[in-house]
């Protein structure tokens, strides 16, 4: 179970503007131990800022966010977040092996000096199913085993709170049900899940909550039986994603 | 016939020998940081920067009447180069579009401030010829025990944090969302790339001080995988380079910098070879264990890391 007494993540009144533009319009989420939150919306909705504001990567212009208790600018949450950026590759041009990469979840505010050797690498790309190739350089390997490899990443932090953005993003079915056991396992085990989705997917079942986002604000916060859905003459009943892209289009709840 | 004897116990030769290993310990840590956050350029930059920091050093030598006129020409490259790097650091903090504008903005302008200020000086732009191409005559005990410094400071840092500064380069995201100290470990970056151009300008040059940051690296890439095992056998590529064009110019009169670079990449084209050839004998799958190979192992016990 979750040491965490209080909400994992209390977002209140979260405004986030870039270029000059409002992209998030005063958020509120809170999110309670052991929670599995699915973030669902189109693209451009502001998932993926409310994301980044959550984990602290964003300002926000205004309002605030606690993580873990505690203000997301101070270091000591975030030694217990694990955290998988949307571009599951590395930004860098020297291609670090997998191993290295994983070694660098190790690291925090106060712990500088990650071990490659150490036990809890291995363990996390054997969860991943990445032992094999832990040898290898990130940037010679496919879309999915990338993504897989930073899950490790953030899985060898062992977090009290998982933060995704987009896990299933070009990865093949058989990889999004192997990452998709991965969650409930972690679940089960009382790790809380924010995961950014366009579909339930894998997880279709999993997800008791989800947050809909649209135009940056919240527009559903409740069962994940309740969220709206596009007329299913569109062609992705089961997505929320493309309300942006349908605008126009009626949207009503299910 | 110079023996390496009269190397070893020459002043003349002893200093840039042990500076030129020094450049080559020192440059590829720096540079491998920087290849990985995409600024190869910036040691360029700081490079002209420092021409101005050695105008700047010569004018206050002047007013002061040093001796020699160049004695605080290093200590002046030292102030201007770390100056610089801490400013497009700052620069490009602020604004990620203009990057490429403020890196241009540090050479012309360091290049224009060292011959201006170098005629205010007393000086003409022929005074920093050593400084722009290298040259052993100029090497002094001075300019070995600086080296020395900063070359400690350098590797103390780029060495000693090896993790930390890799991970903030190769995914700034994730690190800040870690908790990881980024914009400590940006100007760290910086200010290390300041050291090394200027503990590197006496023999390698100003212009030519950022092609044995990169160039190594660039070499090494073509040889190993992983980011630990690319910095180490840059450093030993640059150290080999920089000694071996150090000791061909003491028997032909060339210029060591141009000599060390042409070395390095020479070593790069071998490099190239050498992968295009080992492509050739051997096709590497990209496929590896599907996910029917995971989940055998459990999860990472849960707790035992927590604070």
């Amino acid at each position: 179970m979750s040491a965490v007494a209080g909400p994992v993540v209390e977002v209140a009144g979260a405004s986030v503007s870039r270029g000059g533009q409002r992209v998030l319009h005063d958020v509120d989420l809170r999110i309670e131990p052991g929670e599995l939150v699915a973030l669902l919306g189109a693209n451009g909705s502001g998932k993926s800022t409310l994301l980044r504001a959550v984990v602290g990567v964003l300002p926000l212009e205004t309002g605030t966010t606690r993580l873990l208790g505690r203000p997301v600018s101070q270091g000591p949450a975030h030694d217990r977040l694990g955290y998988v950026p949307q571009d599951s590759a590395e930004a860098g041009s020297i291609p670090a092996t997998a191993r290295e990469t994983v070694a660098s979840g190790l690291l925090g505010a106060r712990r500088w000096w990650p071990s490659a050797r150490d036990p809890r690498v291995d363990a996390a790309l054997e969860a991943v199913g990445m032992a094999d190739l832990a040898g290898r350089p990130v940037t010679r390997m496919s879309g999915g085993q990338r993504r897989r490899v930073m899950i490790a990443r953030a899985l060898v932090r062992d977090p009290e709170l998982l933060v995704l953005d987009e896990p299933f993003s070009g990865v093949d079915l058989p990889t999004q049900d192997l990452i998709a056991g991965l969650f409930r396992d972690l679940s089960a085990r009382g790790t809380t899940l924010l995961v950014v989705l366009h579909e339930t997917g894998p997880l279709t079942g999993d997800i008791r909550r989800a947050v809909v986002l649209d135009h940056g604000r919240v527009i559903h916060d409740g069962a994940e039986s309740d969220r709206p859905r596009l007329d299913p003459g569109h062609g992705h009943p089961e997505d929320a994603a493309p309300l942006d892209e349908c605008l126009g289009q009626e949207i009503h709840p299910a | 016939m110079i023996s390496m004897l009269d190397i070893l116990t020459s002043d003349l030769l002893r200093y840039p020998l042990i500076i030129a290993v020094l450049i080559g310990l020192t440059a590829p840590v720096v540079g491998t940081y920087l290849v990985q956050k995409r600024l190869s350029l910036l040691g360029d930059g700081l490079g002209h920067v420092a021409l101005t920091g050695v105008a700047v050093g010569w004018l206050v030598g002047a007013w002061l009447a040093a001796t020699p006129a160049d004695l605080l020409a290093i200590p002046g490259a030292l102030a201007a180069s770390v100056i610089g790097a801490v400013l497009i650091e700052y620069v490009r903090e602020i604004s990620h579009t203009s990057r490429d504008v403020a890196l241009a903005i540090l050479f012309y302008g360091g290049i224009a401030g060292g011959v201006v200020i170098i005629q205010l000086a007393g000086g003409t732009s022929q005074n920093l010829m050593g400084y722009l191409f290298g040259s052993l005559s100029t090497v002094t005990r001075l300019d070995t025990v600086i080296a020395l410094v900063l070359a400690v400071v350098v590797l103390a840092i780029g060495v000693g944090l090896s993790g930390l500064l890799a991970a903030v380069t190769a995914d700034e995201e994730f690190a800040r969302a870690s908790g990881l100290p980024v914009r400590l470990v940006n100007v760290l970056i910086a200010v290390m790339a300041a050291l090394t151009v200027t503990l590197s300008m006496r023999i390698v040059g100003a212009l030519m001080v950022s092609a044995l940051m990169i160039v190594p690296v660039a070499a090494a890439q073509h040889l190993v995988v992983g980011f630990t095992r690319t910095m180490r056998t840059a450093m030993v590529i640059a150290v080999l380079c920089a000694v071996g064009g150090l000791l061909i110019t003491v028997y032909v009169d060339l210029p060591p910098g141009g000599v060390i670079v042409l070395l390095t990449i020479g070593v790069y084209v071998a490099g190239l070879i050498v992968r295009s050839v080992r492509g050739a004998r051997r096709t590497t799958p990209v496929g590896g264990p599907g996910p029917a190979a995971a989940g055998s192992a459990p999860l990472p016990a849960r707790g035992a890391s927590h604070p």
